[in-house]
């Protein structure tokens, strides 16, 4: 192992409050300092991204007095890929009188994620989430309604009460726009200026403080530097590190790796979700996966051939050559097994050589018991909108045939390290939402991440930076600063290297190789062997990558390929990281499965002794440096998670 | 499948644009669109000719990115789909099929098929909110809506505000657009203290970008990928109505 990192000193969250876990959030906003309204004017903050996360926080930054300035890469705010959120928020209403309450969502939070996240940090998540919802509700966010005109509700994963509040399947889309609405609301203010198409490059650190950003102007091409009092990171997960998955096609891990190689922390990058209920793969052509609703499996049974190589249509495949191998492997939970466990079980048979559909890499997941026990009527009601998108992607017709689907890289629960007040170990660097790693531990509950993005942005950010900002406005840094000069041209140079560099692959051959490594070895399943081989054939892809990677045209213009190749140049750094990550936390736990570490049942064994901890790497080239922020439960005992 | 391309090339906003012909073989029926014109891209890079510039991002239909008129039409030819949902089973071998961008006054070209829909930011900051600064909210509950009117709020809420409205009217109005989002936060009781100023701000900046006037012609309708129909616009001309009548 200590060939790949070393131990660095123990990392501490200063900022954590102390007594009764129900006062701390309340303790903290009264011990930071503030910034008197006529002085706010004074202090610039640029916020990077315009998520749930960047928005709410660039909005409610404008409305305090800041002067910010917000940046996305998309062509508009409304485009972040928060936008994409199906399912739901959720908040601790009680509306249901079900008992619920700010407890038990800090409770079920904790618990859902493994005992790998701070309980501070989430009973502060857990009693603004009520928050949230009203400020939606008053901004004319269309959440579902009842009859009666209150709030409607519906009940996710990992609960047993219903506090999940939506609007339809766009539940994402809704609340960004809320937020979009509240920031275009500012830039008319004059508070708040955007900056549409422009990309983050680099973290400008000025006497040990993040100053500013350099971006580049993707239109133009030309390279800017921005020089504000704090800097805030909203930039979302890495989960295209993998190439194919859920997020978005832009989404990237370059601000943050940009951060880390300046020296903040990179904490937990292997805890990584995979959704069990995508469309799979159908060739080599393809360019994301697509997510189907969870709550297909409440009705849809899966199954694949008993024989390896069946290749009959699935309706010539009798009943007693199928395997409906959730039911038969967990009888307790069938087909409602968690999302870890029910993706491992289907990579299970598809290694096997028992998966259906273009390549072996699907199951089936069979509505023909639902249709027959509830008429086709009924099932088209509950998921019309889901069959039809299925539909339209496959050209299948669910109801006649069974839906295949496959597990897909989802969502990211590690990033950048980051306090109570959520600061990174460089002063005046914050970071927010995905981004950062705090709340949810090795694994994310359903309808969590919507919250978590809101509660930063809306509600913690703004009260935490003014303890910080207290100390400003600081010196002002001229553009022949060493520190921006320095910056500056590193960003030039990266970008003359690739258009620059005389090679024949593109950029694309490359992540999709980069992400083919990830998925087979930092995945689903991690083994000792596995993660060594990954780490060296990812320094040999990168090498290549440097060695042949083609980025066509000029810097001087709009470029997507120069674009990428920034994103995929730190994704490979991004990976390596993940594996080395994901080979020392030897134990299981949450997303992070490692086929060493389990059950005999196959659940993930988690090793309290030894890994109850945050890991917060430091980027020292490739040997980087492990710090341990200890993990302490004093209010919900870790057990072992068991749906049996 | 073997297709035919004529597309859209334009190296910037002040340069003179062309379609430009390509042939693409061994196209899969089950890639989407987009990714046909990945392959494509992948093919141009490989020969050393620059790639065709496309806005994209989700791929799943909601983020607004993607706006390519095909064959004339503003995310091609399949009702109620964005260009990133149309798949290649939609085509058959030896088509021809043209590409072009978003073409309207309001949404100049950026490079090919790459076009400048800033302007529609701009209406929103007009007036397209409610005003609640973080923290001022009252309970969830103390306001209830009909559920009739948070269905249709919703409804006209689904814009994904890609532009496709404006692309497909002969005017190059963005009228669909903006009355979506009058509809909306007019149709819920928080939206009603500013519903005068609103659509009154909104209008005066959607004139002000370059948009044309509405002539009742419904091609916004029938482009629109989320099926928001022509009522919102009956809507938006009655509070507007109401509105400059009060500001008289």
């Amino acid at each position: 192992m200590s060939e790949y990192y070393t131990d660095g000193d123990p990392v501490a969250d200063t900022k954590a409050p102390t007594g009764p876990i129900n006062e701390r959030w309340e303790r903290r906003r009264f011990t930071g300092r503030l910034v008197n309204p006529s002085n706010r004017r004074k202090l610039r903050v640029i916020v990077v991204g315009t998520g749930l996360a960047g928005a709410s926080a660039a909005a409610t930054l404008g409305e305090l007095g800041y002067r910010v300035s917000n940046y996305c890469f998309q062509d508009s705010p409304r485009r972040a890929h928060s936008i994409a959120a199906q399912g739901g928020i959720n908040a601790a209403k009680n509306y249901r009188n079900d008992g619920d309450s700010v407890y038990r969502l800090f409770y079920d939070t904790v618990k859902g994620g493994d005992f790998r996240s701070r309980e501070s940090n989430v009973h502060r998540l857990a009693e603004i989430s009520t928050e949230i919802i009203d400020q939606c509700v008053a901004q004319g966010v269309p959440f579902a309604r009842e009859y009666g005109g209150l709030l409607d509700n519906r009940s996710f994963g990992g609960a047993q009460v219903s506090r999940t509040f939506y609007a339809r399947g766009q539940t994402g889309q809704q609340l960004l726009l809320g937020a979009y609405q509240a920031l275009e609301r500012q830039v008319a203010a004059g508070t708040v200026e955007l900056h549409t198409r422009h990309e983050m490059l680099e973290l400008v650190v000025v006497d040990g403080r993040a100053r500013g950003i350099i971006v580049r102007d993707l239109v133009t091409g030309e390279v800017t530097t921005e020089i504000a009092d704090a800097v805030v990171l909203a930039t979302g997960g890495y989960g295209n590190v993998f190439f194919l998955s859920t997020n978005a096609k832009g989404c990237n891990v370059t601000a943050s790796w940009r951060a880390h190689r300046q020296g903040a922390y990179f904490a937990n990058p292997c805890y990584t979700q995979i959704h069990p209920t995508c469309i799979p793969q159908s060739g080599d052509h393809q360019s994301k996966l697509t997510l189907m609703s969870e709550s297909l499996r409440n009705d849809g049974r899966v199954w694949v051939p008993k024989e390896r190589g069946d290749d009959r249509a699935p309706a010539d495949i009798p009943e007693d050559e199928r395997d409906y191998y959730l039911e038969r492997r967990y009888p307790a939970f069938g087909n409602l097994v968690p999302r870890d466990i029910a993706s491992r079980a289907a990579k299970a048979v598809c290694d096997e050589g028992r998966g259906v559909g273009p390549g072996g890499l699907g199951v089936y997941l069979d509505f023909a018991d639902a249709i027959g026990r509830l008429g086709k009527d009924a099932v088209e009601a509950k998921y019309g909108n889901l069959f039809q998108m299925y539909e339209r992607i496959t050209g299948e017709n669910p109801y006649e045939r069974p839906m295949r689907i496959y597990p897909a890289v989802h969502y990211t629960m590690g990033g950048l390290w980051v306090d109570y007040d959520l600061q990174s170990n460089i002063p005046g660097l914050f970071v927010a939402g995905e981004a950062n790693f705090s709340d949810h531990g090795a694994n994310r509950l359903g309808a969590s991440a919507l919250m978590q993005g809101l509660s930063d942005g809306y509600f913690v950010l703004p009260n935490t930076i003014s303890d910080y900002l207290a100390d400003g406005p600081f010196a002002a840094v001229d553009d022949d600063h060493e520190a921006v000069a320095a910056a500056k041209a590193a960003v030039n140079d990266r970008i003359a290297f690739f258009l620059g560099n005389d090679g024949d692959r593109s950029v694309d051959s490359f992540h999709r190789e980069l992400g083919g490594i990830m998925w087979e070895y930092c995945g689903m399943e991690r083994t000792d062997e596995g993660l060594r081989k990954a780490i060296g054939l990812i320094r040999d892809l990168k090498a290549e990558f440097y060695k042949r990677v083609k980025v066509p045209a000029t810097g001087a213009e709009l470029n997507q390929q120069l674009e990428k190749a920034g994103r995929v140049a730190d994704f490979f750094e991004l990976g390596e990281l993940m594996c080395i990550d994901a080979l020392h936390r030897t134990e299981s736990c949450g997303g992070h499965f490692r086929a060493e570490s389990q059950t005999e049942d196959g659940e993930a064994k988690r090793d309290d002794e030894h890994f109850s901890y945050v890991a917060a790497w430091e980027f020292a080239g490739e040997e980087p440096v492990l710090h341990r922020e200890a993990l302490e439960f004093e209010y919900v005992k870790p057990t072992q998670r068991s749906y049996k | 499948m073997k297709l035919r391309l004529r597309i859209w090339r334009q190296p910037g906003a002040d340069a003179k644009g062309k379609m430009v012909s390509y042939v693409i073989d061994g196209v899969s029926e089950d890639a989407s669109f987009l990714e046909m014109l990945d392959v494509l891209n992948e093919r141009l890079i490989a020969d050393g000719e620059d790639p065709v510039a496309f806005d994209h991002d989700c791929r799943e239909g909601i983020c607004g990115a993607c706006s390519l008129v095909i064959d004339g039409q503003p995310h091609g030819p399949q009702a109620a789909t964005t260009t990133c949902q149309l798949h290649m089973r939609k085509y058959k071998d030896g088509d021809t099929i043209d590409i072009e961008p978003w073409r309207a006054g309001a949404f100049p070209v950026v490079k090919d098929l790459v076009v400048d829909r800033s302007a529609f930011d701009r209406i929103i900051a007009a007036g397209g909110y409610i005003s609640a600064p973080t923290g001022t909210a009252p309970d969830a509950h103390s306001v209830p809506v009909p559920k009739a009117d948070a269905d249709a709020a919703f409804a006209a809420a689904a814009c994904i505000g890609c532009g496709a409205c404006v692309a497909a009217c002969p005017n190059g109005s963005g009228m669909l657009f903006m009355a979506a989002k009058v509809a909306h936060l007019g149709l819920m009781p928080q939206g009603q203290p500013e519903r005068h100023t609103r659509v009154l701000g909104m209008v005066a900046e959607h004139d002000a970008a370059g948009f044309g006037g509405c002539t009742n012609t419904g091609e916004c309708a029938a482009a629109c990928p989320k099926e928001i129909g022509l009522d919102v616009i009956g809507q938006l001309n009655r509070d507007f109505r109401k509105a400059a009548a009060r500001a008289a």
